[in-house]
């Protein structure tokens, strides 16, 4: 190791954690070795399984039961980890070393209001008595930012949004005063522009109060950004170290120079993301409009408690086009999925295809419509879309087989050569499948029954970013193949523009901008869109040094 | 009006559809038994004539939505009819008869729940070590024995082997007078008159039927707190929890088990429910007078008006217990309070 390790304030050797499951003994993490200065943010990266998450979870000593820290020496600031009693460890923890988590609204106790859950932490580290704990716990409300704390104080988890409650999670984290903070993948699953201010918020405070930190994460962009330092791992093992303009302007492992090639970045074409590169599928020549959304509007629920989903959208796609539809939580992007999918029937407008209307079939009939075969979905979580009873071959036939008049035999197999699913997985169920091939399973299925329009509803937000190349590569070449058109439901606007030809972009029920993926990404007139590429952290693209650079917006923030 | 007791008024109201329920399923369900009451009553001795006269006095001739409206003019003035083979009003029975059962039911269920929470929690926290093993064995044994089985063995191996229990019969030893009621529980009667002799010879009674009954409850809700408090043990915000330092006592009891108390106070509701149907078993070995023993004699003889005031003592009880598990959910956890 370096020679600067004896004054560091975190220093992990050797670290070995070891899992013991029914199949024996998984060794997650396998001599990992990083160290953290006072002061500093160390970026940790890599995909699913890399190990990075466990051997957070191995310093703070809360490995779930059937883990165990096999080997190697945790030191923080001079104190051997593991030569401490649990009790001693639990003293240290929410003290001196907090954690925030992913998937914050599950992060907090449901059925506890969230003041007395700051509460609980501080009084056990003696930070507050029960007189002082309702205004401290306050204070810590407000040390993240979180409006009118006093009436925040009483609510439940369930009554705050998604980032409301990382907001509460890191009151919970900092309201003792750590030195050390440890956030894995905090801001996954929230909005890029609440990702945005949860990671200012924390790069704040680390900051003002000279913190240490570490960050998990498997955005790049992310780590680029906020990070001093930063360790790849993968399966379960550090493949490199080091500043990360350095190292992601030069990776020396084979393993970063794929992660960061099959990022979505600006500048890079679908093709580039794979390794070794591919020239990018041709787009399909755009034919005549296939869908025409005219003045659609869905409104929930009656009279005080009515709230408008979808306020008077219009918009066309092509044959042979790709459509974006981007927005955050809640803009009414998967309530105008369901509608053009016709499993919602709209309030009032209208849904044409071919320039016929499809809204005169009510939603409950539309299942034995017989241009129900024409649409056909793809969703986003690939594992808890398929039926867990049924094995490939029979999810990719169901729709053959209700849909059309052909016959299950050899389409199935033609359909799982077309997404690059071998044969021989066929016979597999869902939990024998990987993420990428749940994922080939249910894209085959959805173009079971020919559609000539596919709805893909963050088809690869689940997915790591080398899978997510491949089956946007995937994607690419069926919409080349099949010149099937399609309607991209996403908000990684990385993503959007390597695969759209036209992007709408949704607010609150409306559309706030409309237009050509390049200039809606070169030249935003909406603040809001503005505001969205700003948020979006820029991933480092090593490999094209004139990527980086003109497509920020900084100077227009809003 | 907070919103809390504008819930729970809210759901009381709910709750009056399926009283009303009750009250016409319990009168079709006994104008649907097989035997005919004016026989019955009208004694072996009785010619066809005097058999149709009786029948026509009982109102048994007119249509049956008028017979309806009279059973439940009846039922508004607290009249259930007499019973046929004891002659009694049956709303006096069951009045004297529903604390017995109530008092042994809920003894029981105080029993299952001292054991079987604890039990459930520590096989959690501890799983895969012995007392998790333990909590299985027991879990298996409460449900493959039938009650009246278990109230057998227990009744001869702690009255006639051992001779520590009271002889099964009732509530109370001859020797004791059955104290003035005041709620019908006769541990408490006896203890508010000061009359600890009393109390502990009801007690005394109250303990083998209360453990065969408990004995056979122990397992849902053993089980059920296990499962649930090991899927709170497993959550995030366990975990968080534990990363912010708070002592291993907190989560356990402050954080999971009271997540893990919903689905436990669910099951309970239905755990009481079974306990009153397994009653009649328990109350025919150990010959305590409850309602359960009262209905099993009505039916055998066609006693209509007996059978009809328990069904609907019965419905009454489940309805109102639902009610009560609803409301406890609804204080319990916050997110049902919306809408």
């Amino acid at each position: 190791m370096t020679p600067g390790t004896q004054t560091m304030f975190l220093d992990v050797q050797d670290l070995s954690v070891t899992f013991s499951t029914r199949r024996g003994i998984v060794n997650a993490v396998r001599g990992v070795t990083f160290s953290l200065a006072k002061g500093e943010t160390l970026g940790i990266v890599g995909e699913s399984g890399s190990g990075k998450s466990v051997s957070s979870y191995a310093v703070m000593r809360i490995l779930e039961r059937s883990g165990r820290i096999a080997g190697g020496q945790i030191t923080f600031d001079g104190i051997d980890l593991s030569s401490l009693t649990n009790r001693e460890m639990r003293e240290l923890r929410g003290r001196e070393i907090s954690m925030v988590f992913q998937n914050p609204r599950a992060a907090l106790n449901p059925i506890r209001k969230v003041g007395h859950q700051i509460e609980d932490v501080l009084r056990r580290h003696a930070r507050a008595t029960r007189s002082t704990a309702k205004a401290q716990a306050i204070d810590a409300l407000k040390a993240v930012r979180i409006e009118d704390p006093e009436k925040r104080y009483n609510a439940y988890p369930f009554e705050l949004s998604g980032g409301m409650c990382q907001r509460v999670v890191i009151a919970i984290a900092l309201a003792c005063d750590p030195r050390l903070l440890i956030a894995d993948e905090p801001t996954t699953g929230l909005d890029v522009t609440t990702q945005k201010v949860v990671m200012e918020l924390l790069a704040d405070l680390t900051k003002s109060r000279g913190m240490s930190s570490i960050l998990i994460t498997h955005d790049l962009g992310l780590a680029a950004e906020y990070c001093d330092r930063i360790v790849v791992m993968k399966d379960g093992q550090v493949v490199e170290a080091g500043d990360p303009k350095a190292l992601f302007a030069d990776p020396q492992d084979p393993y970063t120079r794929r992660l960061i090639r099959s990022t979505p970045r600006p500048g890079a074409q679908i093709g580039d993301l794979v390794e070794p590169p591919v020239p990018s599928p041709t787009r399909p020549v755009l034919g005549a409009p296939l869908l025409e959304v005219r003045s659609l509007r869905k409104v929930f629920g009656h009279g005080a408690e009515q709230s408008v989903a979808v306020d008077d959208i219009s918009f066309d796609i092509r044959e042979g086009e790709t459509l974006g539809l981007v927005g955050e939580s809640g803009c009414g992007k998967s309530t105008t999925s369901s509608m053009i999918m016709r499993l919602l029937d709209p309030t009032s407008g209208e849904i044409l295809m071919d320039g016929r209307t499809m809204t005169d079939v009510p939603a409950a009939k539309f299942a034995r419509d017989p241009r129900r075969g024409s649409l056909q979905m793809v969703f986003q979580d690939a594992t808890d879309s398929i039926n867990p009873r049924f094995t490939a071959r029979q999810a990719i036939s169901d729709p053959i087989r209700r849909l059309t008049d052909e016959k299950p035999a050899g389409r199935v197999e033609e359909l799982a050569a077309q997404v690059g699913l071998p044969e021989a997985l066929l016979d597999r169920f869902p939990h024998q499948l990987s993420g990428g091939q749940k994922a080939r399973v249910g894209i085959a299925r959805a173009l079971a029954s020919r559609p000539r329009l596919l709805i893909l509803d963050e088809p690869t937000a689940a997915l790591d970013v080398s899978i997510q190349a491949i089956v946007l590569n995937l994607l690419a070449e069926l919409r080349a193949d099949l010149g099937v058109s399609y309607l991209f439901v996403s908000h990684d606007l990385h993503v959007v523009r390597l695969l759209c030809d036209r992007v709408i972009v949704m607010r609150k029920g409306r559309v706030v901008e409309e237009g050509a993926t390049e200039s809606i990404m070169r030249a935003p007139t909406d603040p809001y869109t503005r505001s969205l590429l700003d948020a979006t952290p820029i991933p480092p693209a090593a490999l094209e040094p004139q990527g980086i650079g003109p497509e920020r917006h900084s100077q227009a923030t809003v | 009006m907070g919103p809390r007791t504008k819930l729970v008024l809210h759901r009381t109201l709910q709750a009056i559809p399926a009283l009303v329920g009750v009250v016409v399923v319990s009168f079709i369900l006994t104008r649907m038994l097989p035997g005919d009451p004016a026989a019955y009553f009208a004694g072996p001795a009785a010619t066809e004539a005097s058999i149709a006269e009786i029948r026509d006095a009982m109102g048994l001739n007119d249509p049956l939505p008028i017979q309806f409206l009279n059973y439940v003019r009846d039922l508004l003035g607290g009249d259930l009819g007499n019973s046929l083979s004891t002659g009694q009003p049956v709303v006096e029975e069951l009045a004297r008869r529903l604390p017995a059962s109530l008092e042994l039911t809920l003894t029981a269920l105080i029993l299952s729940c001292v054991i079987a929470l604890p039990l459930g929690v520590a096989a959690a926290v501890h799983q895969g070590r012995w007392i998790d093993h333990a909590c299985r064995s027991l879990v298996t044994a409460g449900v493959s024995l039938p009650t009246f089985f278990t109230g057998i063995v227990l009744v001869y191996v702690f009255y006639y082997l051992l001779g520590w229990a009271p002889s099964p019969l009732g509530r109370l030893d001859f020797v004791y007078l059955s104290p003035p009621e005041v709620t019908g529980f006769y541990v408490i009667d006896a203890l508010l008159i000061g009359d600890v002799e009393t109390a502990m010879g009801a007690v005394r009674q109250l303990i083998l039927p209360a453990s065969t009954l408990a004995l056979f409850t122990l397992a849902p809700l053993a089980r059920m707190a296990r499962a649930a408090m090991l899927q709170a043990l497993s959550s995030d915000y366990i975990r968080t929890a534990r990363a912010a330092g708070l002592g291993e006592g907190q989560v356990v009891f402050g954080y999971a088990f009271q997540n893990a108390m919903l689905p436990v106070i669910t099951t309970l509701g239905m755990v009481f429910s079974f306990m009153l149907g397994a009653n009649v078993l328990v109350e025919k070995v150990f010959s305590w007078p409850g309602i359960g023993s009262y209905a099993v004699e009505a039916l055998v003889v066609s006693d209509y008006a007996a059978v009809q005031g328990f069904v609907l003592a019965m419905a009454i009880l489940f309805v109102l217990l639902n009610l009560t598990i609803d409301i406890i959910y609804t204080l319990v956890d916050p997110r049902t309070r919306e809408g």
